[in-house]
């Protein structure tokens, strides 16, 4: 067995030493040392278990048995396979398999001084811009983390200057398509929001075909001071797909951000979203919805630190399990010493449709203020009987009001998302996925 | 034929039988007052025509336009044309009222096989039902029932009668908990929808609601049987002797 998981590591270390030889020359000397760092300590974490407390629902064996290839290429996906995930109105930058595809993006019409670029191009033209900032995400304990930095070839690098509100939304589109082979890819985004700035980033995960395959991103986000920032997660891989993300936040003084985390897809979900309000003022948004059905698994791990008084924090996260299918949410608030006036929320709410559908609702406070309100709730429920009873007793059918209660449960969340494709696209999922879908859409 | 025959219905819940022979018929454009004190089985009668299946129909039957009621669905009951005004209506937030109401006049039409109502007809068609109760345009919006007071609780049960259209329309204490305005509202709501092809069962605590919707019958319900039906003016009798008068009665020995 020991050898078996030596194996398993061994591949990464490998896939780390072949891409050390043929990385492009432009690296700064900082991050390939981060990097070396990050893959020896991968070496000494391995994969977790569930035997580790952060780990004990997701078996991630699935993903340390698979011989994926650590480096795939950037195949031929043509313009016209994107439709899915177009939205009108936004700029658009297309990762395929992790890489940057200049040819399917389009970045016209973004004010001046705002980069939207593949991150390995913008080492090159922009690296004073990238170097203060990327790395931040912590990979000490987190082997995901590690073998991202330690691999990651290219990604995203989005960066709005002082006080330029950027209208069209920026969305970040990465597909995975398997030429039948599986394999891994580490996207890395990089999102600096400057001072008073304001923006919109959609950062969406779909697959092109059924493919199998892994997708392990690692996002990090600087929110300026007084600046905003409206983020959007979709994922809606494809049901074979394996995908493992961090999300890494840094709020400054008086700044904004919201997230609002639609998953759907992939087999096995897991997201760790660790936020840190490090100025006063700061204010976060981390709203979430998740869809499984079959087997999926989806695993949210949110940990919101407040580091300093007067911060504000929101957590909504909803889920619709049916089938077989287990979620787990885990959320820790952390506020430090001094981080007086806290105000922390944070809500979790399953709505299990079948016996067979696990939830597991972990929620965990760390306080040490004592000048804080913080609170949370976490349910497990099933459709209210009555609300089907009233609904079926104005001429609805069965199937339609189970429907309908459905879809109202998630329209809380729903309906907080400001960008209307990115809504109407919820919707529509939420009309194919629901039964008798042609009823909720004429009723909502 | 009647519209509505209830004969000798038992009805229980979990353990506990709380309709112990209920007989009541109903003929097309009357209107029938049920009385009674609390816990007589008032609701359960509504519940149990409208289709709830919580209730366990342990004997008897119930003819709705000559067929079998307690063989259909809830939805199906519906689409017949038996409606049930909610004596608690329920909030489903995320779902708009008006939509609401037009994919359940749509369902219904459907089965009736009439053709189903575009949004342009459909808001005209509200337009007209809203008089009725005095609705107000922002409620069309909202979310059913969601942060609704109690009057617009119950103004919103009449108005989905009216949009909805039915044959029979069962009324579970609509009255409860209103102010005499909002009683006016309701009571009018229901006069204007009165008429030779439409049949009502208004449920009610408390008589001051029979001096506006003025019934054909009123039938009085104490433990699950109806003790007692007459005129209007049984409802009179009642309102200055009190309930207790006829749970007396029946305590007392046969043939006294």
């Amino acid at each position: 067995m020991t050898t078996a998981i030596a194996t398993e590591k061994e591949r990464y270390v490998e896939a780390f030493e072949r891409l050390a030889a043929s990385r492009a020359e432009h690296e700064p000397g900082k991050i390939t040392e981060l990097r070396r760092s990050a893959i020896a300590r991968f070496e000494d974490l391995g994969f977790p278990t569930t035997r580790l407390e952060e780990w004990r629902f997701t078996n991630v064996a699935p993903i340390a048995k698979a011989a994926f290839d650590l480096s795939p290429s950037a195949n031929g996906v043509k313009a016209g396979e994107l439709a899915d995930f177009r939205y009108d109105g936004t700029c658009e930058l297309v990762l395929i398999n992790g890489r940057f595809s200049p040819e399917l993006s389009n970045l016209e019409g973004l004010p001046d001084g705002v980069v939207v670029s593949g991150l390995e191009a913008a080492w090159s033209s922009h690296p004073e811009k990238i170097e203060p900032h990327l790395g931040f995400a912590t990979f000490g304990e987190h082997s995901f983390v590690a073998l991202n930095t330690a691999l990651h070839r290219d990604g995203a690098f989005l960066f709005i200057p002082r006080g330029v509100v950027v209208e069209q939304p920026i969305n970040i589109i990465h597909l995975g398509r398997t030429d039948g082979k599986p394999f891994a890819c580490f996207p890395r985004l990089l999102i600096v929001a400057e001072e008073s700035s304001q923006s919109t980033v959609v950062e969406q995960y779909g697959s092109i075909g059924d493919g199998n395959y892994f997708t392990c991103p690692v996002t990090e986000v600087v929110v300026g001071a007084n600046a905003t920032v409206d983020h959007y997660k979709l994922q809606r891989e494809s049901i074979s797909a394996f995908h493992v993300a961090t999300f890494q936040l840094l709020q400054h003084r008086d700044s904004n951000f919201s997230s609002h985390s639609i998953s759907w897809g992939g087999g096995l979900v897991r997201n760790d979203v660790n936020a840190v309000l490090d100025g006063e003022g700061a204010e976060a948004t981390l709203n979430g919805l998740y869809m499984v059905e079959g087997t999926q698994l989806v695993d949210n791990h949110m940990r919101v630190e407040h580091a300093q008084p007067n911060c504000d924090s929101h957590e909504l996260f909803k889920g619709i399990l049916e089938d077989r299918s287990r979620a787990v949410f885990n959320g820790r608030i952390y506020v430090h010493r001094g981080a007086q006036k806290t105000d922390a929320k944070q809500t979790n709410r399953n709505l299990l449709l079948s016996k067979n559908a696990v939830a597991n609702s972990n929620p965990q406070l760390e306080i040490f203020a004592d000048d804080v309100k913080c609170t949370h709730g976490s349910t497990v429920g099933q459709l209210d009987e009555l609300g089907i009873f009233y609904l079926r007793s104005r001429g609805i059918g069965e199937e339609a009001a189970r429907s309908l209660l459905t879809y109202a449960f998630a329209a809380d969340i729903v309906e907080r998302i400001k960008v209307p494709s990115v809504r109407q696209d919820l919707e529509e999922f939420l009309f194919r996925r629901l039964p008798k879908g042609d009823v909720v859409r004429q009723a909502v | 034929m009647s519209l509505l025959h209830v004969k000798n219905l038992h009805v229980r819940v979990e353990e506990t039988e709380i309709l112990k022979g209920v007989d009541l018929e109903v003929n097309m454009g009357e209107v029938h007052a049920i009385m009674g004190p609390n816990g007589s089985g008032k609701s359960t009668l509504a519940q149990v025509l409208a289709g709830r299946e919580e209730y366990e129909v342990t004997e008897g039957q119930v003819l709705y336009k000559g067929q079998d009621l307690l063989e259909l669905p809830p939805e199906d009951r519906a689409r017949e044309g038996l409606f049930m005004a909610f004596q608690y209506p329920v909030e489903i937030p995320g779902v708009s009222n008006v939509y609401f109401l037009k994919a359940a006049l749509n369902a219904i039409r459907k089965h009736r096989e009439q053709e189903e109502m575009d949004a342009m007809e459909f808001l005209s068609y509200v337009r007209e039902k809203m008089k009725v109760v005095k609705m107000e345009e922002t409620l069309l919006q909202r979310p059913v029932n969601e942060g609704f007071s109690g009057g617009e609780k119950k103004r919103n049960e009449i108005f989905h009668m009216a949009v909805l259209d039915p044959v029979l329309g069962i009324l579970d204490e609509t009255d409860s908990g209103l102010d005499i305005d909002a009683l006016k509202i309701v009571a009018e709501g229901v006069n204007s929808l009165r008429s030779e092809k439409r049949s009502f069962v208004v449920i009610t605590h408390y008589q001051r609601l029979l001096n506006y919707i003025v019934p054909n019958h009123v039938h009085v319900l104490v433990d699950g049987k109806i003790v007692r039906s007459g005129g209007k003016e049984l409802a009179e009798e009642l309102e200055d002797k009190g309930y207790v008068w006829l749970e007396d009665k029946l305590e007392m020995p046969v043939g006294v």
